[in-house]
Parts: C-alpha cells; sequence; structure tokens
C-alpha cells in the first residue's frame, strides 16, 4: 500500500479505512490463520520436521503445487484466448457461453469434480478416446490438472476481459501501418498492455487450484505417493483426530502459498514501476 | 507517390459511407477532405490507408492497383486523432517501432536506427522527450510524436485522420502552421481529413468537400471559397445567410434589392436561394440611392475587429452581419437603430427542386 499520509485526498479518513481494513483482515484472516501455527506449536521442532517431511507428505506437496502451477498455466493461456474471442468477435450465442464462464465458480466444486470424473474416467465420453493412446485422465495427476484448470478458469478470464474490452483498436491499426505483422502487434503491442491482468488472473487461479478439494477428491483417487494432494492428506489427518499433525502440514502450505503469492505480487509491482511514468 | 480513388462505395450495414467516390491525388501535393461528421471522409482515408476494405471500386497508388494489397504492404504513414502511440513504450522507442519490426535484412543496425529517431525528434522539435512516455506529453506533443512515428518508415503517402481535431485552438493554429511548412520540406503525397473549413482552407493545395458519403466540390482553397459547386460548399465553408428571394421577370429579388439570375437557371424558376456572408453586409442611416432593404438593430457585439450586428429585417427574418470596426464607429450604430441594407456580394443559387418542370414527389 503506497499511499502517503501526508498527501492531501478529495476523500478523506485514511485513519478510519485504514483501521477497519486491519480489523476486517484480522478478524478474517490474521486470526483465523495463526491458530494453525499456535496448534501446530504443540509440537516439538523434531517432530513437526517428521511429519511435514515424510515421503507421503512431500509427494503431496509437490503434486499440489505442480499441478496448480500446470493448471495456472494452462488456463493463462486458454483462458486469454477466451477472453480475446469474447471482446473481439460477436457471434451468436456469445452471452451464453461468457455465462458458462462463471459456471465454475458458482458450482459446488464436488460436483464438479464429480462430473469431470464421469466424462474422464477410462468408460467416460472423453476418457473412452483417450484410453487407446495409452492416456489415462481420471484418477491420474493427468486428471488433477484437469479439475484444477476447471475451477481456474473464470478468473482468468475475468481478469483479462475488461483489460481487453478497453484496448484501444487504433493502437493495433497504428502497429500494421507501422509495418508490424500479426505477431509482431501482439507480442509487441498488446501483450505488454494485458500482461498485468494476465499475471493477475493467474495468481488468483494458482491460489484457487493450490486450496481446491472438493473437485479433486473425486477425480484424482487419492493414492498414496501417486495422486494425494496435500489438502486431502490434512483431511486425512483430521479423520484419524491427528489434528496438530494436520495443522503442521496446513502451516506449511500456508507458508509455502504466502511465499509464491508475494513473490507474484512484488513482481506485478515491479511490472508497474516499469510503467510508473503513466 | 499519386493516389487514385476508382469508383469506391463502402456500407456499414445499410449505412453507405462512402458512395462511388472517384478522386485524383497527384503526387507531393497536400490534400483535405473536408465534410461535416458522417460524409464519408474518415472512411475514404481509411480505405485508402487500407485499414478498411472497399464494398466496390478500387485504390490505384502510382497508376497501380493497391485495392488488394495490406495495410503492412502500402507503406503508408498513418496518423489517428487520438495519437494511438504506444503507451508502454518511451517517445524514443514509439518512434523506432517501425524500424525495428522490420525483417532482419532491412532492419536499419541499432546505431541508424537511434540516428534516424534523433533527425525525427529534431523535426518536430521534440529532442528533448525522448525517454518520457507519451501520457507524460501534452496532446499537441502526442500528436507531433504520432507524426515522427509515422515518418521514421520513410512513407510515399501521409495520410492524417482529423490530426488536430482533439487539441484546443491555439495549438491547432500552431500545429496546422508546422505541417504545412513541414509538408513543404519533405514534399510527400498527403492526405488529411478535417470538419474544419478554416484548417482546410488554410492548409491544403486542394480541398475536397464531402456530404453524405459524396464529394460535392475538389478545387484549390480559394476556388471552393470563392465559386462555390452548390449551396452546401458555400454554406459549409464559412458562416452564411439564407434568403428566400423571388424571382421576376428573369430578375431575384431580396426586400429591394435586384440581382441578375444565375446563369445555368431554369428561366422559369419562381423562387431562388441567396447566400450571404456576415461580411457582405454594409449598413447605412440613409438610402444610398442603390438597392437595399430595411432593418432594425436587435443587437451588437462590438468586440473583435468586426463588430456582429444582429439584424431584423422588414419582413421580420434574423440577419447576422459583420461590419468593420471603423465602419461601426463612422456610423456611431446602436441598438433599435432602423437602418437600410445594402450587400456588397452574395450567392445565387436556385434549388433543384424548385424548378417549376420537376416532378413533384
Amino acid at each position: 500500500m503506497a499511499i502517503s499520509l501526508k498527501r492531501r485526498n478529495i476523500l478523506p479518513g485514511f485513519g478510519l479505512t485504514m483501521g477497519f481494513t486491519l480489523l476486517y483482515m484480522s478478524l478474517i484472516v490474521l486470526i483465523p490463520l495463526s491458530t494453525i501455527f499456535l496448534k501446530s506449536s504443540e509440537m516439538t521442532w523434531a517432530q513437526f520436521c517428521h511429519v511435514v517431511t515424510a515421503p507421503r507428505v512431500l509427494a503431496s506437496y509437490k503434486l499440489s503445487f505442480g499441478a496448480s502451477l500446470v493448471a495456472a498455466l494452462i488456463n493463462i493461456l486458454f483462458g486469454s484466448l477466451v477472453a480475446w474471442v469474447l471482446v473481439r468477435y460477436s457471434f451468436p450465442c456469445k452471452q451464453i457461453i461468457d455465462g458458462l464462464v462463471d459456471l465454475p465458480f458458482a458450482l459446488p466444486t464436488a460436483v464438479g469434480g464429480i462430473a469431470l470424473t464421469t466424462v474422464y474416467a477410462s468408460t467416460g465420453w472423453i476418457g473412452r478416446l483417450l484410453e487407446p493412446w495409452g492416456i489415462k485422465a481420471a484418477f491420474s495427476p493427468l486428471g488433477i490438472v484437469i479439475a484444477l484448470t476447471f475451477i481456474g478458469l473464470p478468473f482468468v478470464v475475468r481478469t483479462v476481459q475488461p483489460v481487453l474490452q478497453d484496448f484501444d483498436r487504433e493502437i493495433e491499426e497504428a502497429s500494421a501501418t507501422l509495418g508490424a505483422n500479426r505477431l509482431q502487434t501482439f507480442i509487441r503491442v498488446i501483450l505488454p498492455g494485458v500482461l498485468p491482468s494476465i499475471l493477475t488472473g493467474f495468481t488468483l487461479a494458482f491460489a484457487r487450484a493450490v486450496g481446491e478439494y472438493g473437485s479433486v477428491v473425486f477425480i484424482s483417487g487419492n493414492m498414496p505417493l501417486r495422486t494425494e494432494i496435500a489438502p486431502f492428506l490434512i483431511m486425512t489427518k483430521l479423520d484419524q483426530f491427528d489434528y496438530t499433525g494436520a495443522t503442521a502440514i496446513a502451516a506449511v502450505m500456508l507458508v509455502v502459498s504466502f511465499v509464491l503469492l508475494l513473490a507474484i505480487n512484488m513482481l506485478q509491482w515491479w511490472s508497474g514501476r516499469q510503467k510508473a511514468a503513466d | 507517390m499519386s493516389i487514385e480513388v476508382r469508383h469506391v462505395t463502402k456500407k456499414f450495414g445499410t449505412f453507405t459511407a462512402v458512395q462511388d467516390v472517384s478522386l485524383q491525388i497527384p503526387t507531393g501535393e497536400l490534400v483535405a477532405l473536408l465534410g461535416p461528421s458522417g460524409s464519408g471522409k474518415t472512411t475514404l482515408l481509411r480505405i485508402i490507408a487500407g485499414l478498411e476494405v472497399p464494398d466496390s471500386g478500387s485504390i490505384l497508388f502510382d497508376g497501380e492497383d493497391a485495392t488488394s494489397r495490406s495495410v503492412r504492404e502500402r507503406k503508408v504513414g498513418f496518423v489517428f486523432q487520438h495519437y494511438a502511440l504506444f503507451r508502454n513504450m518511451t517517445v524514443f522507442e514509439n518512434i523506432a517501432f517501425g524500424l525495428r519490426v522490420r525483417p532482419r535484412k532491412r532492419r536499419p543496425t541499432s546505431h541508424e536506427i537511434r540516428d534516424r529517431v534523433d533527425r525525427l525528434l529534431q523535426l518536430v522539435q521534440l529532442e528533448w522527450l525522448a525517454d518520457r512516455y507519451p501520457s507524460q506529453l501534452s496532446g499537441g506533443q502526442r500528436q507531433r510524436i504520432a507524426l515522427a512515428r509515422a515518418l521514421a518508415v520513410e512513407p510515399k503517402v501521409l495520410l492524417l485522420d482529423e490530426p488536430f481535431g482533439a487539441l484546443d485552438a491555439r495549438v491547432r493554429q500552431e500545429l496546422r502552421r508546422w505541417l504545412r511548412r513541414l509538408h513543404d520540406n519533405l514534399h510527400i503525397t498527403g492526405v488529411f481529413v478535417t470538419h474544419d473549413q478554416e484548417e482546410a482552407l488554410e492548409v491544403a493545395d486542394q480541398v475536397v468537400v464531402t456530404n453524405h458519403g459524396q464529394i460535392i466540390q475538389v478545387g484549390t482553397p480559394e476556388e471552393v471559397y470563392h465559386r462555390p459547386a452548390s449551396p452546401f460548399v458555400y454554406n459549409f465553408l464559412g458562416k452564411v445567410n439564407l434568403f428566400h428571394a423571388r424571382v421576376e421577370g428573369g430578375k431575384v429579388y431580396v426586400g429591394g434589392i435586384q440581382m441578375p439570375l444565375p446563369e445555368d437557371a431554369h428561366p422559369d424558376a419562381t423562387t431562388a436561394k441567396v447566400y450571404v456572408r456576415p461580411h457582405h453586409f454594409d449598413l447605412h442611416h440613409q438610402p444610398e440611392g442603390k438597392g437595399h432593404f430595411r432593418a432594425r438593430v436587435l443587437h451588437i457585439n462590438p468586440a473583435g475587429p468586426q463588430v456582429k450586428v444582429e439584424l431584423e429585417t422588414e419582413w421580420g427574418e434574423a440577419v447576422h452581419a459583420e461590419i468593420p470596426d471603423e465602419r461601426y464607429r463612422q456610423l456611431k450604430l446602436e441598438k433599435g437603430d432602423e437602418v437600410y441594407v445594402t450587400l456588397k456580394d452574395e450567392k445565387v443559387f436556385i434549388d433543384a427542386s424548385e424548378k417549376p418542370d420537376s416532378n413533384p414527389t
């Protein structure tokens, strides 16, 4: 937050709004999350390390963050494409397609997970087509990526869409009159403009995917060391009344997520500063 | 490079933006496309640039058909009304863009690019802005950078879409003269779109007056101003007063003023339209012996070199007259005065629709 305290604004009230922000963030985010660290501190450091470095736990971290990263990257590509199509072209049923984008938001994630499993299982409509190629979609890491892509799609589309909407057509035309081909126009002129929003969409999709539970547990099959995600492992520990073990895993996830999100935010802040002149 | 437009038509849905337009633009001339908004002038310019594809007709560059050439291949410089500068690039990079995107074998070295950009910045007199971003520039500066960017690729034709439309009056004046000087030095064919008749008359070698997607008149500024082809052109090129005059015995009458019927008029015409520019009126306290009509002074605005006088004629029509400041003082004109109005010049048009033999519709 780069607000200079001395700056005179048309709308005053920095003290009040900042105070409310801190209170709100504390009640909703900070205090609940701090209990995780409190709870896991019941363990000794050795116990803690033992829990979080167990092969099964390490595998689940790798899978959770890895699959989330892949899914968010896929979403960047195809989400931007969807946004592009929705902004640039008019076609019949455009409103319906536009509405479909939000569906993964609205749907209970378990419903999404079951639906995806049905379709991508080796007997499902799409799974059946993949089977002869030796590709196993459901009950494999691929299935997890599919589920995480599904739930992350709206984030990228909805952040990129308004930015593309505001993009001045004349700027592309200027690029063309100067002799740039389509690829050059896209890379040199359009992409720099939408990159910050793509980055935001990526962050949101990634963060959402890391925490996703409902849709993944159905399609992954939850095989230890292979298709077991970290949130599922936490649930397993809770089912076994191993509360401290669960919070230890959660604490590590929390720290890693926070560091990653902070890094992305810094990247964004830095790329914003490049254009601070604006 | 010369440009020829041959029977070009362009429709947007049911709206015809350009209708069967043909136009020749000789090499090295600066031509203004002048018309009210919606007259198709911008569309015509965009068709010449290749940004718009005509429904029918063709565009020829130096006698060669360029209709199917893409924007890139046409190698025209285009300056947009709202500048269309690349926001994420510095002024320097904006101007260098056209050179940097060239295929490797035609791309100048970075040293040459720097030289060329520096020269262009000098040309537009903004050397010190090279490292700024477009958002840090004023409107006039942005437009000059946009022009430098367009010139960087050494186009044979420069097309400008309302280049000064978004600028305030003083900057516009300045840039206008500057554009004229620039054109005189560079000698490239130029076409610019404007709805400002003053701009067109001041800057262009040739003025093309358009309306409703058609060309109404092409001529030098002097020709279109002094010999307008139609009431529309006369009307559009300056302020006018319109009188619906009666025609009797081959003469046209406005009040007591008599004037000859235009040569091309139909002999049976009964009414005519007489257009008079505000500065073509003269006012007198006494009848002058020649044709006049009487009027009453309603309002006087003496600010400026021309004093604006609002009159009401004896038959109740409003007239806007402008008389020189000295004349105003000489007359000691006051509100409510009864004056005798004479004409120094006028344009008589017979409306085609008012010819008695035309078919009623």
